[in-house]
């Protein structure tokens, strides 16, 4: 409704303005499951996340909460277990989504469109099943990569190579390489669609004009497509920040604590410690820091509509 | 005969092809060994850790998997959790689209925002306080409970996505529907929504398959064992008894991962592989 006719309508007569806002509410009463739904179930928890990040709940053991303030925060950046989580995630996250699903999946769209059909499909199709499967099935997979009896030793004694127990020597680093498999066919979905959107002739003339590859790469396409790597640098971060299931499935977290990011952390203070209280205020820190990346988002797409 | 005959073999195209395919197959191999694993074991009765070739194929570990205790009724599970959910979920979003694609107001706009907002945040984040908040209001250990919060953590997405679907529908057709006295329900139900269906189909399957493979909210929120999805009882696969059947996982894998697979098959036929993206990254 244009604002000429609300005013119109406004004028109307005394009884216009309820039935006006009746109608109003009529117009909008879909929105209210959904909203009832989120508030109950989103809105809620999150709110609760707060109230507890404060309090010491625990699980078993104790009759009454009670309101400790600031103590759970003191008392994690105070706890080594707790910065080793952050410093894992930090490179969980830089390796496996900045450095690895960011760059390779950008080289998979930038190799597919010079590359041959057939090769193409079949890369397509390998690299979107390892996206496509369940969690706790490509961390099965992976797990059986990795193991000392597994796959990648039996390929290195092939070549000669010193083979290793990777699981247990660089638990990180495997459950990183775990998940650049499982999420490299994002970024490369994305990238492929923004180098599809590059005219031809831009980086024809540049050629035209003598640019070498790596030239047009970093003078054209990469400028080209920036929107297209700030949106997906994003939600391959806040992807990669909310990883359990894969983790879990490889190595719970382990040995000792030399894979516990901070969603692995945060269970075994919550779950196997029965430490609520705490383990809320790391969910917490976790949550912030996913929403600060959120409203980067946001910004982004706003300058993108 | 020597030079002129390979000349167009080397064509700088056909160098650069060469080199993005082989670049391509490497790449492609190293990803292909996990999935080699996952097959090859599964008709391997002495399946180990590593990818080999079985020697004598046989269906014994799709058998010895195929029980009521082991297969069916975790499958069942997920299929009556993630159904449900993903009913809920859908009717949900379609009508939320319904006002916040077609009106203009001072609210949808924060609204929009608002939900573009929750698609990103990790909800993984919030699985502790949902699990105390679940236990409070004894909704803990409770299929339906599991499915509520599964369909609203979905929820969001599905908006935002059913959302620009329903805007790509010319009002004119709906404004021909009230002309005739009919209601928003009826515009929605009878126009929009057949309409849009490929829109519908996409947010329904891409909705099922996310939840099919979440592993963390039912693992948290439903303990008996005879109501675990089959994406938390593949764990006891690693049974208390130390030796791994690795070609009865392997198997169960596959039983596990065909429907997801296939829906996300059906969906990219329809609508090309980027299908995900037209809510998550265009905006």
């Amino acid at each position: 409704m244009t604002r000429a006719a609300t005013a119109a309508y406004g004028t109307a007569g005394r009884g216009a303005r309820p039935r006006r806002r009746a109608r109003a509410l009529l117009r909008w009463s879909p929105l209210a499951p959904a909203t009832v739904l989120l508030l109950l179930f989103l809105a809620g928890p999150i709110g609760y996340c707060v109230y507890i990040a404060f309090t010491d709940m625990q699980l078993t053991g104790q009759e009454s909460t009670s309101f400790v303030g600031l103590a759970n925060f003191r008392r994690a950046f105070g706890d080594p277990a707790f910065l080793n989580a952050v410093v894992l995630t930090l490179v969980f996250t830089l390796v496996s989504s900045i450095l690895g699903q960011n760059t390779l999946g950008l080289a998979l769209a930038a190799l597919m469109r010079r590359a041959s059909r057939p090769v193409r499909t079949l890369t397509g199709a390998v690299v979107l099943t390892a996206w496509v499967l369940p969690e706790i099935v490509a961390g099965f997979l992976l797990y059986t990569f990795f193991e000392r009896r597994g796959t990648l030793n039996a390929v290195l004694e092939w070549l000669h190579l010193p083979t290793q127990n990777w699981l247990f020597t660089l638990p990180i680093l495997a459950v990183s390489f775990a998940n650049v498999w499982r999420g490299t066919a994002f970024s490369m979905l994305i990238y492929s669609a923004a180098l599809a959107e590059i005219p031809q002739e831009v980086t024809e003339s540049a050629a035209v004009d003598g640019a070498s590859g790596r030239q047009r790469l970093w003078h054209i396409t990469l400028p080209m497509i920036r929107r297209s790597i700030g949106t997906n640098l994003m939600l391959n971060t806040l992807q990669t920040l909310s990883v359990f299931g894969l983790i879990w499935a490889m190595t719970r977290g382990g040995p000792g604590s030399r894979s516990q990011t901070l969603p692995v952390f945060m269970y075994d203070q919550a779950f196997l410690k029965s430490l609520i209280g705490y383990g809320t205020a790391v969910a917490l820190l976790l949550l912030v820091v996913g929403a600060l990346f959120s409203v980067v988002y946001l910004r982004l797409l706003r300058e993108e509509v | 005969m020597p030079a002129p005959a390979a000349r167009p073999l080397l064509t700088r195209r056909a160098r650069h092809r060469l080199a993005a395919d082989a670049a391509l197959l490497a790449v492609t191999a190293a990803f292909a060994v996990p999935l080699a694993w996952l097959v090859l074991s599964s008709f391997d009765t002495e399946a180990n850790l590593r990818v080999k070739v079985p020697g004598s194929p046989s269906l014994d570990n799709f058998s010895a998997v195929l029980t009521d205790e082991i297969t069916f009724t975790p499958m069942l599970n997920s299929l009556l959790l993630c159904g449900g959910a993903t009913a809920l979920t859908v009717a949900c979003a379609a009508l939320a689209a319904y006002p916040l694609s077609r009106y203009r107001s001072r609210f949808s706009r924060p609204y929009l925002l608002t939900i573009l907002f929750s698609t990103c945040l990790p909800i993984t984040a919030i699985m502790v306080p949902v699990y105390a908040l679940f236990v409070r209001v004894n909704l803990i250990d409770t299929l339906y409970g599991t499915a509520l919060f599964l369909a609203t953590a979905q929820l969001p997405f599905a908006i935002w996505l059913m959302k620009n679907f329903m805007d790509g529908i010319p009002r004119v057709l709906e404004e021909a529907a009230w002309t005739d006295g009919a209601s928003w329900f009826q515009a929605l139900w009878r126009v929009i929504l057949p309409l849009m269906g490929p829109g519908v189909t996409v947010v329904t399957i891409y909705t099922f398959a996310i939840m099919w493979g979440n592993f963390f909210v039912p693992f948290l929120l439903l303990l008996s064992p005879e109501q675990l999805p089959a994406s938390v009882s593949i764990f006891t696969f690693f049974g208390n008894y130390g030796a791994i059947a690795f070609g009865q996982l392997a198997a169960f894998s596959i039983l596990y991962s065909t429907p997801v697979v296939l829906l996300y098959v059906l969906i990219s036929r329809r609508l090309g592989g980027g299908f995900a993206l037209g809510g998550a990254v265009k905006g």
